[in-house]
């Protein structure tokens, strides 16, 4: 208890620290917020470095939130949210991707794909438990894991093999406290995707070592040329996963923090009794805009897809010509080249392309083992930014080449 | 074939955004050979499917403004050419902008542009007007153009997302 208020000022603020749980003192800063930092303090810089779409979110779903304001609907929801959302959401999921889920318990609207991914780590984790994590990865799941008690297994996932997961490697890091599997494909931040031939082997692991596993297909509308195969949909694993997912990268709906989870009806319920003492529902006007989208945003939303597989092939080819080798993402909004070659760190790299050259980029060393050596730049920007960042990145290559002869 | 009208189809929707992108980078967006993009736009050129490049401008912003007035005209028409005559006499004039057969309480609707409201009311009255077929005209001046072909001509949406997201 703090009986003395002099404590908590000036310079005895450090003393704060001791009131903290050792699990949340242990985990680091993520390694993107340095960047943030350098990149607020510099002017005229590209951004490469914008894990979001560059689309506003479409007017009519804006516009149906309004609306929704405009008569009043300010209040709570159910728990689990709108039963019309839900409905939408089954729907949605059963035509796009052929799974099919019981709007009544088994699904909950979430805030943002994080809180989904925060419920099910929750109720699932014991003290001890070991979570599986593909890597490179979206920045979160590591210590979110750490955060519930469990401990963080990465498996590292290789540029030569456009970073899959592969049921070798999945085998080699599973122990008996094994219990839980994220995935995340379309993967942040290598633009991987897998395909029903990629996933069977897994599925088959995961069932002959009993794992449950986390599902963020987050990324999945954002497949090009390939469709997109819900981990879910394959033979025995409906059970086994928790699907989740939301309407902030499809929708370009990310500060309404709309998110989703389904699942088992056991699972979902556990899930639910933690969400509604800790949130209680997810913000009813995101509610109401997430169903709009789902119910009339399919023509917007494939129109920015479009967009995003034709700057995907722009940047490929630039980061290419710059001499990067890039191997080619199929999902997602990023781009994932090699920066090797040029003998620097990808933290080096990255800063000094930051600094030098104004291309604000993530280096791929925060996203976990195997993305050291490697770049994560987002295309959702417009095609002369994209034309002028791969320009610039490829006078730094070249000056660094320069530098490497002298 | 099919390839080919869908190639034409983006094009047109990518050149439609800006005219100026060159084939090299329409090739490079849409996964095609610079070649084929070639092939296209002269295919399209030559069908008067691309019938002009143009630049839309905020007349606004340029010192030297123009009056421009969309003008609902009725009219009789011809025997054995329906509209089409009168609108061809009208649309030949240089100050005529547009001109859209319409359904609803009147036929054509004429878009004029002028350096002045006295010269589009002037055209009004001696050259639109006094054609015979022309039974009424009703003259709206345009005050403030906020969209045109798509565009929004003063964008309040800028980028403001966070330089670094995860």
């Amino acid at each position: 208890m703090i009986t003395n208020k002099t404590q908590l000022t000036g310079e005895d603020s450090k003393s704060m620290n001791s009131y903290l749980a050792p699990l949340v003192q242990q985990i680091q800063p993520s390694g993107i917020r340095k960047f943030f930092d350098l990149a607020a303090g510099s002017k005229d810089i590209i951004s490469l470095g914008v894990g979001e779409p560059d689309f506003k979110t479409p007017w009519h779903v804006r516009e149906a939130c309004v609306y929704s304001l405009e008569r009043g609907f300010t209040g709570y929801t159910s728990n689990a949210g709108m039963p019309e959302l839900r409905e939408g959401i089954a729907n949605y999921l059963h035509t796009r991707f052929a799974v099919e889920y019981d709007p009544a318990n088994q699904i909950i609207a979430t805030v943002g794909g994080s809180e989904a991914i925060d419920l099910a780590l929750r109720a699932l984790i014991t003290p001890g438990d070991e979570i599986l994590i593909p890597e490179p990865c979206y920045i979160s799941y590591s210590p979110i894991t750490a955060i519930g008690g469990g401990i963080p297994v990465g498996i590292e996932t290789i540029g030569e093999n456009d970073f899959k997961l592969t049921a070798e490697s999945l085998e080699a890091k599973i122990t008996p406290r094994s219990k839980v599997l994220i995935l995340c494909y379309p993967s942040n931040p290598t633009g991987s995707v897998m395909t029903r031939e990629d996933w069977e082997p897994i599925a088959k692991v995961v069932e002959k070592h009993d794992l449950i596993v986390i599902s963020d297909e987050i990324y999945a509308e954002l497949s090009y040329g390939i469709n997109h195969v819900s981990f879910a949909s394959l033979p025995g694993m409906m059970d086994r996963t928790i699907l989740v997912s939301g309407f902030s990268k499809a929708f370009a709906m990310t500060g309404w923090r709309m998110g989703y989870a389904c699942g088992h009806p056991d699972l979902i319920s556990a899930m639910l009794k933690i969400h509604q003492y800790t949130v209680m529902c997810a913000p009813s006007m995101g509610q109401v805009a997430a169903l709009e989208a789902l119910t009339n945003g399919m023509e917007e939303k494939d129109r920015m897809v479009d967009s995003y597989n034709q700057r995907r092939r722009l940047i490929v080819k630039g980061l290419r010509d710059a001499g990067l080798e890039c191997h080619e993402p199929q999902g997602a909004f990023y781009a994932f080249p090699s920066v090797r070659k040029t003998g620097l760190t990808s933290d080096q790299f990255a800063q000094r392309l930051l600094l030098e050259y104004k291309v604000a980029a993530v280096p791929g060393s925060v996203f976990g083992l195997g993305g050291e050596g490697y770049l994560r730049c987002s295309y959702a920007t417009s095609v002369s930014q994209l034309n002028e960042a791969v320009e610039r990145i490829g006078a730094f290559v070249t000056q660094l080449e320069r530098e490497r002869m002298e | 074939m099919k390839e080919m009208n869908e190639l034409k189809r983006k094009v047109l929707e990518l050149l439609k955004e800006d005219a100026r992108t060159s084939t090299a980078l329409l090739a490079t967006l849409l996964g095609a050979e610079e070649e084929d993009v070639k092939t296209a736009i002269g295919q399209l050129e030559k069908d008067h499917v691309i019938v002009k490049y143009a630049a839309v401008v905020n007349w606004d912003k340029v010192d030297d403004e123009k009056v421009t007035a969309l003008i609902e005209v009725q009219i009789t028409p011809e025997r054995g050419r329906g509209f089409e005559g009168i609108a061809e006499r009208i649309y030949l004039y240089p100050q005529v902008k547009s001109v859209y057969l319409m359904s609803g309480a009147y036929d054509l609707l004429v878009e004029v542009e002028g350096r002045n409201l006295r010269e589009v009311a002037n055209f009004v009255s001696e050259k639109l007007s006094p054609i015979d077929s022309v039974l009424s005209t009703k003259t709206n001046f345009t005050l403030k153009k906020y969209k045109q072909d798509g565009i929004i001509f003063e964008e309040h949406e800028e980028d403001n997302r966070l330089m670094i997201s995860p």
